[in-house]
């Protein structure tokens, strides 16, 4: 950094001419430069205009917002502290719930969809086009879904959770199992293990920590999606959320965005603690 | 001798085999404790989300039904007549569909444009103030915690029924999300250039615009392509509370029990989904072959 260079020109005119390609880009790039942001403005232009987006709107829509926000403060239960709690106790539940079933019903399918454990081509096609089926559709589609099979109430959203996340674990663990060295596997088959020795010994152990840490992930998120699901009936907080909002008690919404915010704090901790003894600082930031 | 292999003495022997049973024995109980934790817990969550077997298995056939019944009849003889018969909606959807990609569009250009400009706020290597950063961030967290389905649902009550309310709900969760991610890209630049042009009197404007952009701004465009996709999804739920899009025939198919509709709209959403999915993958790996990006 200390070095310092003077430069002395005795012709500026043709050191410019030699190194002008540096100076000027050529046409075609200048054109890329300037119609990309030209495109992206049109576009978002022509999108306002074909979903009629007023303008007009945007103005009493903010006064009525900031009357909102002004009947949030103070937050206040508005007496209904233990049936909010309730419902967040319910949230919770459905989320560990969801999350616990995901495990037991994708671990084994995930086996069967990863190369290394699963040979045969026309056993893992099915079901690898199974799970990305499942995991095209959103968790509040599947709640609607189940709600119209098994009624209103949380029972509903458990399935919910579990059948939306079996789609997106299920190919993550069985990516994880493709990763996995094969040297452990053949060791026990070479020492005379069956192959389903050699997986339960030589791959198991290997992919256990991460699909622990995973699970604790995805208890996290599906904390969030618990409390969303809800608005389709689907039993937990939800259900209050957009009761209350639809009934205009904005400082019982403010309370209870508070409790989901906290809630939410509170097993991110936890499970970042959790995740952090299973499987070491390193490998939870990467 | 007729084996080649030596054996341990009898007392070293078992001295290793009683060491290994130890140590067997103690990961077995740990197992089992986490276990018998998970199982306290199961039972617990059981009773408040109102777990009940009966249940599930008195409906298990009505699953296994809903997911025969919402399948089109296709038969070969009039191939033709019975996917028109599916599809009877096909122009409506389609126009529904298209709404449903632009909301996406919309809130993602919102989304990370705000971000874009709050990213260099939060960054710890070029924020103004601690003050400022600490602010900047707490608003993101806050935009991307509350569920963009409960913003759409207070925007639905503040500027009425519409893709407004959509738009504004997935960019505001849009903005926090990206905000955090470009706020780490930011972070992890190279400082020489931001130097270059504080030392020779530019402002803070100018350091962002000339030092930072230039090099972050490949990797912004990839991550504001990957959420594009992630927003295609929730834009086709926000029509659920009234937001605009599909989702609101979707929702209206699912609770009414039409059945063909229901699968008919669920495979627009998915082909559309995996569409833009592979073509924002293609600009993305042209646009950053960095690592950390995908």
């Amino acid at each position: 950094m200390s070095l310092r260079r003077a430069i002395f020109v005795d012709d500026p005119s043709a050191v410019l001419a030699r190194h002008r390609l540096l100076l000027t880009k050529p046409w075609r790039r200048r054109a890329g430069e300037f119609a990309t942001p030209v495109a992206v403005l049109g576009l978002a232009l022509f999108s306002i205009w074909w979903l009629d987006v007023s303008f007009g709107q945007i103005g009493p829509g903010l006064a009525e917002l900031g009357k909102f926000i002004a009947l949030m403060v103070p937050p206040s239960t508005g007496g209904h502290l233990v049936l909010f709690l309730k419902s967040m106790g319910e949230t919770l539940a459905i989320a560990f719930l969801g999350t616990l079933v995901t495990a037991v019903v994708a671990t084994p399918l995930a086996l069967l969809a990863a190369q290394n454990t699963t040979p045969s081509r026309f056993l893992r096609f099915p079901i690898r086009r199974l799970l990305d089926t499942i995991r095209g559709i959103d968790t509040l589609i599947w709640a609607l879904v189940f709600v119209g099979v098994v009624g209103l109430g949380p029972f509903a959203g458990i399935l919910a959770i579990a059948v939306s996340d079996i789609g997106s674990f299920g190919k993550l663990f069985s990516e994880a199992i493709e990763a996995t060295p094969a040297r452990e596997r053949e060791t026990v088959i070479a020492s005379g293990g069956s192959r389903s020795m050699g997986i339960r010994f030589g791959l198991l152990p290997q992919v256990l920590p991460v699909i622990a840490s995973q699970m604790l992930y995805y208890f996290e998120s599906n904390t969030r999606s618990a409390t969303i699901i809800g608005i389709v009936g689907a039993g937990g907080i939800g259900l209050q959320l957009s009761e209350q909002i639809r009934t205009y008690d904005f400082d019982q919404v403010a309370f209870i965005v508070g409790l989901i915010l906290a809630a939410v704090a509170v097993i991110d901790w936890i499970s970042g603690r959790l995740r952090f003894a299973i499987i070491g600082r390193r490998q939870v930031l990467a | 001798m007729s084996t080649g292999i030596p054996t341990l003495p009898a007392q070293r022997l078992d001295q290793l085999l009683a060491n290994y049973g130890r140590d067997v024995a103690r990961r077995r109980r740990q197992s089992l404790a986490v276990i018998a934790v998970l199982a306290v817990l199961a039972v617990t969550a059981g009773r408040y989300g109102e777990v009940d077997l009966g249940n599930l298995l008195h409906h298990l056939s009505g699953l296994t039904s809903y997911f025969g019944r919402i399948l089109p009849t296709l038969r070969v003889e009039h191939l033709t007549g019975d996917i028109v018969d599916w599809y009877w909606n096909a122009f409506g959807w389609l126009r529904l569909l298209f709404d449903t990609v632009l909301i996406a569009y919309l809130a993602t250009l919102a989304g990370t444009v705000g971000a874009g400009l709050l990213a260099f706020l939060a960054a710890a290597n070029l924020a103004p103030s601690r003050t400022v950063r600490w602010c900047v961030k707490r608003v993101l967290e806050f935009c991307r915690t509350v569920p963009d389905l409960v913003f759409a649902l207070i925007f639905v009550s503040a500027f009425g029924l519409g893709p407004l309310a959509g738009v504004l709900a997935i960019g505001i969760h849009t903005f926090g999300a990206l905000g955090k991610l470009f706020t780490e890209v930011v972070e992890n630049i190279d400082m020489d250039p931001v130097e270059g042009v504080r030392s020779t009197g530019g402002r803070f404007v100018d350091a962002a615009r000339f030092g930072v952009l230039p090099q972050v701004l490949p990797n912004l465009a990839s991550y504001a392509l990957l959420r594009f996709e992630i927003n295609v999804r929730a834009s086709s739920i926000v029509g659920f509370v009234g937001a605009g899009g599909i989702g609101q025939d979707l929702f209206v198919a699912i609770r009414k029990f039409y059945y063909t509709d229901v699968s008919a709209i669920l495979l627009m959403i998915i082909l559309t989904v995996s569409v833009i999915d592979l073509v924002t993958e293609r600009i993305r790996h042209r646009l950053a072959p960095v690592e950390g990006a995908g």
